[in-house]
Parts: C-alpha cells; structure tokens; sequence
C-alpha cells in the first residue's frame, strides 16, 4: 500500500451533506473485475448530464477548485459498503477526504486503499468551507504523524483522531492482509481450541 | 461485568486483541458474490496467497443477473464476464458455488437464512452492507469491503475495533397494517441515518419477540440504513422452528445440542449499552419516504416535513415534492416488490392476500422480484402466482434487480417507484429514478390504487 505521512495542497469543497456511495459511483459501473478506470466514473451522475457534457455548477468541473483533496458534508460514504467508491476517489485523485462524520464500512475501505479519511469537528469542517470559498487556492496542511490539520491562509488548525494501529499502516503503507497472514499460527491454534461451525 | 448478546458473540471470536489497536476477529461464514469478490480473489493471486478455509465460503450471482430468460447467456458482456469470473475463480479455489439456475440460488441474504447456513452465535461477513440480515438470527453478521474479502480469504479474520452497543426497544401493540418494515423506517425516521454509525445494535421488546424470522430479517437488514454495522436479535422459540430442518442446520440431538448453546445467547438483565432508546408502538403506522435518504420519511397519514437545510431543499427539489404537501393521491406508475429487504415467502403471502381479486391499475408497473429460486417455487407452490397474474403484476426470476438497477430492471428517469427495498438514494433505481421506499401492502395498495393511498382504513 502507498505511504501516506503528510500533505499540503488545496481542496475542492462538496458541501453536501450525507453523499452516498450510489453518487461516488453509481451501481451500472461496478461491473468490472478490476480495480482500474474508476476514476472517469467518480460522482457520474454529479458531473455529467445524460448526454456525457460536464454539469459545470458540479464542484469537480469548475476550473476554480482543484487539489488532492476532498471537503465534504456530513457523514459522508454511506450506503452501500463497495470498495469501487474509495478506489473511484483515490484514481481520480483524491488523497485525503475531510469531513464531519464518515461511514464505517467507507471509513475502513478508504484506509485499506491509502486514502485518507480525515474526520474534523462540524466548527472546523465550516471554517475549512469558508476559507476555501473566500480563497479556492486556500491550502490545507496535513500531518499525519502529528494529527494535525491546518488551514494555512488562516492558521486555523484542529487535532484529528485516527485509531493508533491505523496510522501506523498508512504511515509504513503496511496493510491487514501481511499483518493477518503473519498471525497464522495464532489463528489455527483458536481453531483448535473453539468450536467449528 | 454483565454481558450483552453482541458482548458474548464477539468475545467467543476474539483470536487476539492488538494492544492499543482492533481486535483480530475470527469469521464462521463468509458469503460471496459476483460484484465485491473478483478483486479480492486477484489479490490473492497476485500476492501468491491461497484462500485457508475454502468449506467457509458460500457463493451465489444474484447483483447483475437477469430476472428473465435466466437459461439464456446473459445479453450484457461485462455482467456475463463478471458471473464467468465468480464461476471459475470459485471452480479454482473449491468454494461452493449456487449460480444461475441452481436451486438455491438466489440473494445472498435470503439465500443463507432460508438454507439453515446462518445459525445464531456466528459472525458472518460479506462484501455487501445489507450483511446485517442475518443479525436476525442471533449473529454478528456485517457487511465489508472488497479489501477485508481477501483477507477473510487469507486468514479467515478480520482486523475490526469492537463496535459500541445500541439498544432499541419496541414495545406494546402494532397497529392494523403495520408491517416490520414499517417499524424499520419509523425507527431510522426517529433516529436519523448516521445514528448507528461506530454502533452494533440489538433490537429488543415485544414486538420482535412476537415477530416471525422473516419480519426479523426485514428489520435487521436496514440497520445499516440508521449507519448501524449490524443489527441482532437473540435467538429464541421462533429461531429455533425456523431453524430446524433447513438443509444446513444441525440435525437431531447436534440440532437440541447447539439450542442449549443458543439458549444462553440473550444480553443479560443489567448489561449496559452505550445507547439505547425506546418507542411505543402503538406510534407506529405505515411508513413511506419522501426523500433521498431514508431516514427521510414519514407515517403515510402525515405531510413531509420543514427543510432543515440545503442538503434537504436538494432532496426534494430531486424527488418534485415540495415541504408541507400529502404523499396521498400522489400518482404511482412503478412498483417494486423485492429485494434483501422483503422478498420472502411472507411478504409475498401479504401482497397476495391483499389484491387477491383485484387488478392493477391501468398506470402501473408491477414488478415482483422473489429473494431465491426457493422462494420462487413456494410462490408456484402455494398458487400466488396465479393472484400475481391475474391481478396483473409481472412476476420474476429472483435477483437483487431493481435494488440497484444493475441489471435491465430499471425504473425510467423522473419516474416514481413505491418499493419494498432498501434505499432511496438518487438513481438508486436507475438514472434520474425517483424511490419512495415502503412495506409491501403499502406497494401492493398502491399497485391497486395508482397511486398513494392511506389503505389503512380499508383493512378489516
């Protein structure tokens, strides 16, 4: 998995609340059988009309906003627990997401891709929408070893959690299948000792 | 420390607990399907690991197939390839495997229950977030991602933080007309749809206990829609009938055996959980959703609510309604009755009984969907079929269908569609669908009707 340990660059606001994985990639696109090309299909129905023409009003087509970074609404990812979403965000180029609340099942399937879901109290998320409205160039500093998220145009800053084991894979890029493969033994011996169903 | 249900499941699986980090999960059963698998299964191979306990897989097509002509090859190439990989990656790998046109086949959550492969005390996993299903029999059952498919395959484990614990109870008397997805929806209109998040939650009261499997099944399945991983309900009397006899469940004295175990799996008087709430239900009346989350709905009898905010405005500017107006007399041209949510032989039985010697009105679109092959030939068995037909609707073959309009089943952009699924998302249905999620005799009175109708004060 890519390391990921700290990021500067600017954002591209989606203030939508609750956006699901159906509108990150709609369910006639996980077709496929690997992990490519999902990107061109990211948020589909947002960014193009019918006829396959740019939506301009759609934030990801508006020339004024651009970076490796995602602000979204409230509790973002949830729905449907497809992995085709984070693979979708992270092809098209997104590295980290920010937002007020995220969806277990996005939450988990982001961090196994190296993308990082970045959760910041609703105060913060406005301040971030704020700044990036008043300045779409706005840069956000990430630095992961430290949990720390600053809005440099302002030097507003706020701590972020994220679960110890799970910092330590993005900043390694160390991912669960080594980790579980390399705890084998363990595994057979519960076998062992429990009962089978 | 008193345990609750979700305490005692968890524990018995935990191989080890990482200090400061997840714990290491172990998985009885894991489900697979044509959509969330074929990555996983090649990042195994590419990684040169094989699968370590194929005989714990299960694996059924049921997201992209047809629901006609089902013993014809399927006309869409990608859905063809993607059901010929799910074939022969489970050939290479020994993984049984109920495809297209075998007699289980059918929606993975119907599919295991209705076999006896889901059991009360397992944690079961599956790459689909409606995995909560089987929390209706006393399991730990959630939905996952396609990268914790490979490593299930891999290691038969899962790295996962046990979740906080939520308790809902429902108690007193449910009114005429008032179906468990009705209870379901009232609950996620109630609570919100990030309300579960980080939670698992058991459902308790009267109103479960006195619920049949199916029902039980209905409600669990939407756990997720409340942000819930998933949803259980301790195994009792109704379990253990439903269980017993089903192809996979125990039989004779292992089957009395393992209800000894099942008997003590029920959260002890005084455990605590990290949230709980309780609703009267005799609150409760049929529900539908006016917007494009559902958590956005409503008791049929009452007008769609004030817009908090922007996120709202957009939602209903997408489904045409406007704030304050009756979802009553709304005209209805599709209707969808099917999916993981309410496809068994009960829901059926209610639809039928219901428009047994009416007929469909002349605007609609009646689309029955059943879960499984199994439930398809009960259908033919017990002569709803011939109601089905006779009142006009369109009976299928089974599948997720119109679910998520992977396949043909899709509902024509700016259409409304009254159906018995799971989400009202944008599109969900098709480009530009409108859903409005409800039971399956709110569907079936709409069917009749043409459109929204309070059918409450027709039922005897």
């Amino acid at each position: 998995m890519e390391k990921f340990i700290s990021l500067t660059d600017t954002a591209v606001p989606l203030d939508i609340e609750n956006i699901d994985t159906d509108q990150i990639i709609p369910a006639r696109f996980l077709k496929a059988t690997d992990k490519e090309g999902f990107g061109e299909n990211l948020f589909r129905d947002w960014r193009f009309n019918k006829a396959g023409n740019p939506i301009d009003e759609f934030n990801l087509n508006n020339k004024k906003y651009k970076g490796s970074i995602l602000v979204a609404g409230n509790n973002f990812g949830c729905g449907s627990s497809r992995e085709h979403a984070a693979w979708a965000l992270k092809a098209y180029g997104f590295k980290v997401i920010i937002s007020s609340y995220f969806a277990d099942i996005f939450k988990g399937n982001s961090l196994n891709n190296g993308l990082l879901p970045l959760q910041v109290s609703p105060e913060f998320l406005k301040k971030t929408f704020t700044a990036i409205h008043k300045d779409p160039l706005a840069k956000l500093h990430i630095d992961l070893e430290n949990q720390l998220i600053k809005i440099t145009s302002t030097a507003e800053s706020e701590k972020f959690e994220i679960d110890p084991y799970k910092k330590n894979c993005l900043i390694n890029g160390f991912d669960d299948i080594d980790f579980l493969v390399s705890r084998k033994e363990a595994i057979q011996k519960f076998e062992e000792k429990t009962f089978q169903f | 420390m008193k345990k609750t249900l979700f305490d005692k499941i968890w524990d018995e699986h935990v191989v080890e607990s990482i200090s400061a980090g997840p714990d290491i999960l172990y998985i009885d059963k894991h489900l697979i399907h044509e959509v969330t698998s074929p990555q996983a299964f090649n990042e195994l191979k590419e990684r040169g690991i094989s699968i370590l306990r194929p005989n714990q897989i299960v694996a059924t097509a049921d997201h992209n197939t047809p629901t006609e002509n089902q013993h014809l090859p399927i006309k869409d190439l990608l859905s063809r390839n993607q059901l010929r990989q799910l074939t022969k990656n489970c050939e290479d790998n020994n993984i049984t495997l109920y495809g297209l046109g075998h007699p289980y086949n059918g929606i993975v959550h119907v599919m295991a229950p209705e076999l006896g492969i889901t059991q009360p005390g397992m944690t079961i996993v599956c790459g689909d977030s409606h995995t909560s299903t089987h929390g209706a029999f006393g399991t730990i059952a959630f939905g996952i991602g396609t990268s914790q498919v490979a490593q299930v395959f891999a290691s038969q484990c899962l790295l996962v933080d046990k979740p906080k614990k939520l308790r809902v109870n429902v108690n007193g008397k449910l009114r005429n007309g008032v179906l468990p997805k009705d209870v379901i929806l009232y609950i996620i209109s109630k609570l919100g749809t990030n309300s579960g998040t980080g939670y698992f939650c058991e459902y308790a009261g009267n109103v479960f206990e006195e619920m049949s499997m199916e029902g039980r099944m209905t409600v669990c399945n939407m756990s997720i829609e409340m942000g819930a991983r998933g949803g259980l309900i301790a195994p009792d009397e109704t379990t253990f009938d439903y269980l017993e006899g089903k192809e996979f469940a125990p039989k004779e004295e292992d089957f009395e055996m393992m209800k000894v175990y099942w008997k003590t799996l029920k959260t002890e008087e005084g455990a605590e959980f990290d949230q709980e709430y309780s609703i009267d239900a005799s609150e409760i009346e049929p529900m539908i959703t006016y917007g494009t989350n559902p958590g956005m709905g409503i008791k049929l009898s009452d007008s769609i609510p004030k817009s908090t905010g922007k996120s709202d405005e957009n939602a209903l500017e997408y489904m045409g309604f406007k704030e304050g107006e009756s979802l009553i007399d709304k005209p209805i041209n599709y209707i969808f009755i099917g999916s993981c949510t309410n496809s068994r032989i009960e829901d059926f039985r209610t639809v039928a009984n219901y428009i047994k010697g009416k007929q469909k009105a002349a605007n609609v679109n009646a689309l029955i969907v059943p879960g499984s092959r199994q439930v398809a030939e009960q259908i033919k068995a017990e002569g709803l079929q011939l109601i089905f037909e006779e009142a006009g609707f369109s009976l299928r073959q089974p599948g997720c269908s119109a679910c998520l309009a992977m396949n043909d089943d899709k509902i024509p952009a700016g259409e409304y569609c009254v159906s018995t699924s799971n989400r009202n998302f944008e599109g969900r249905q098709g480009q530009g669908s409108r859903t409005l999620l409800a039971s399956p005799l709110t569907a079936a009175a709409t069917a009749i009707a043409g459109k929204i109708t309070n059918f409450t004060q027709n039922l005897n």
